[in-house]
């Protein structure tokens, strides 16, 4: 709570700046650390990235987070979460898909990892392993979780790669 | 987009802004507008009902700005574009911990209190939850977030959230307060900072 009276995690420490919020955290650590920078110049692209970024956090992950879920399952009955929570994915990677469908790149919005990267990458995992999300409907999306899965930086962030994940022994 | 939205938007050099009158969302973006002094063209649509509005916005939520022939939605994205492109009267300060608190603070509201507020959680579930059980939901969320800004906030004494200045904090703070009052019923009085 100290660190983030959201009671939600992440939570960045920073010397003397305590920041919570992924998206506050993203684009604090653009400024702080230029190198590798995760937004373009160019206005449009730098936008669209941001766009993308929202609907994820906004649009999907909070509709899909823990304690709506278990209010969900607890109102209208065990098992009628996974319906919700597909109809929330489907609307976001609808509309995401429409907005990189035909990116000739490597990744959402060209062939370098940008911010829309960055906040797609973990939705599109949690779609796929923990609400059997059907990715042929979104055939960009399903082909930048192929780049995901085998980018080291993403590789090394992934849920069962930290330390606090159950070990599987 | 349709040629006629991008030709018009170039030829007057004026951003279209789609907005629904209620919408927070469309709230937040008509103030940084209006803050930066952007002569811009209002337009009312409901993408639940205007047909024609998937053709400018494929996306089809709103807000959404054009610009030539350029389309943003999302108010986070559009106010963060407005920023580059508009950068009379800024929004965000340039010392990092003030401004990431700004983004923290604007974050909050559009990933944690209005999603949850908004007419798509209400309106899904309206048949099995009766309407005090869908506003205790609502004011649940709003209290919530409300609490946890108040936390940030604590022991400021500027005139304005995070400065004397109107920021991106207040933009997003000013409609989600005022939605909370006049939809929700929200007793302000728990959330003295805000108020």
């Amino acid at each position: 709570m100290k660190l983030n009276p959201m009671k939600f995690v992440p939570a960045l420490v920073d010397g003397d700046a305590v920041i919570g919020d992924s998206y506050a955290i993203a684009l604090y650590l653009e400024d702080k650390y230029p190198q590798r920078p995760l937004l373009p110049q160019d206005l449009k692209k730098k936008a669209l990235n941001i766009q993308i970024a929202s609907i994820v956090c906004s649009g999907i992950q909070p509709l899909h987070n823990l304690t709506l879920v278990r209010f969900i399952e607890q109102k209208v009955g065990t098992g009628e979460s996974i319906p919700w929570v597909q109809q929330q994915i489907d609307r976001g990677f609808t509309a995401v898909e429409n907005m990189i469908k035909g990116c000739a790149g490597k990744f959402a919005m060209g062939d370098e990892v940008q911010l829309a990267d960055v906040f797609l990458a973990p939705q599109i995992f949690a779609a796929v392993t923990r609400y059997q999300t059907d990715m042929s409907n979104y055939p960009t999306l399903a082909r930048l979780h192929g780049q995901y899965m085998t980018h080291p930086a993403f590789e090394a962030a992934l849920p069962d790669r930290q330390p606090d994940a159950p070990s599987s022994g | 987009m349709r040629k006629e939205e991008a030709a018009m938007s170039a030829a007057t050099g004026k951003p279209i802004l789609y907005s629904k009158w209620f919408s927070s969302c469309s709230h937040r973006v008509r103030i940084a507008l209006n803050l930066k002094g952007v002569d811009f063209e209002y337009r009312a649509t409901n993408p639940m009902t205007d047909p024609d509005y998937e053709k400018i916005n494929p996306v089809k939520f709103v807000p959404a700005l054009v610009d030539g022939d350029f389309v943003v939605s999302d108010s986070f994205a559009i106010i963060l574009y407005m920023e580059d492109k508009y950068p009379q009267c800024p929004l965000l300060p340039r010392d990092l911990k003030k401004k990431a608190l700004n983004l923290q603070i604007a974050s909050i509201v559009c990933s944690s209190i209005q999603p949850l507020q908004s007419h798509a959680v209400i309106g899904s579930y309206l048949g099995t939850m009766d309407t005090n059980e869908s506003l205790q939901m609502v004011q649940h969320y709003i209290d919530k977030g409300f609490r946890a800004i108040e936390t940030l906030l604590e022991g400021c004494d500027s005139k304005y959230a995070t400065g004397d200045e109107v920021q991106m904090a207040d933009v997003f703070l000013a409609p989600q307060i005022h939605a909370g009052v006049t939809r929700f019923q929200i007793d302000m009085v728990c959330n003295v900072t805000l108020f």
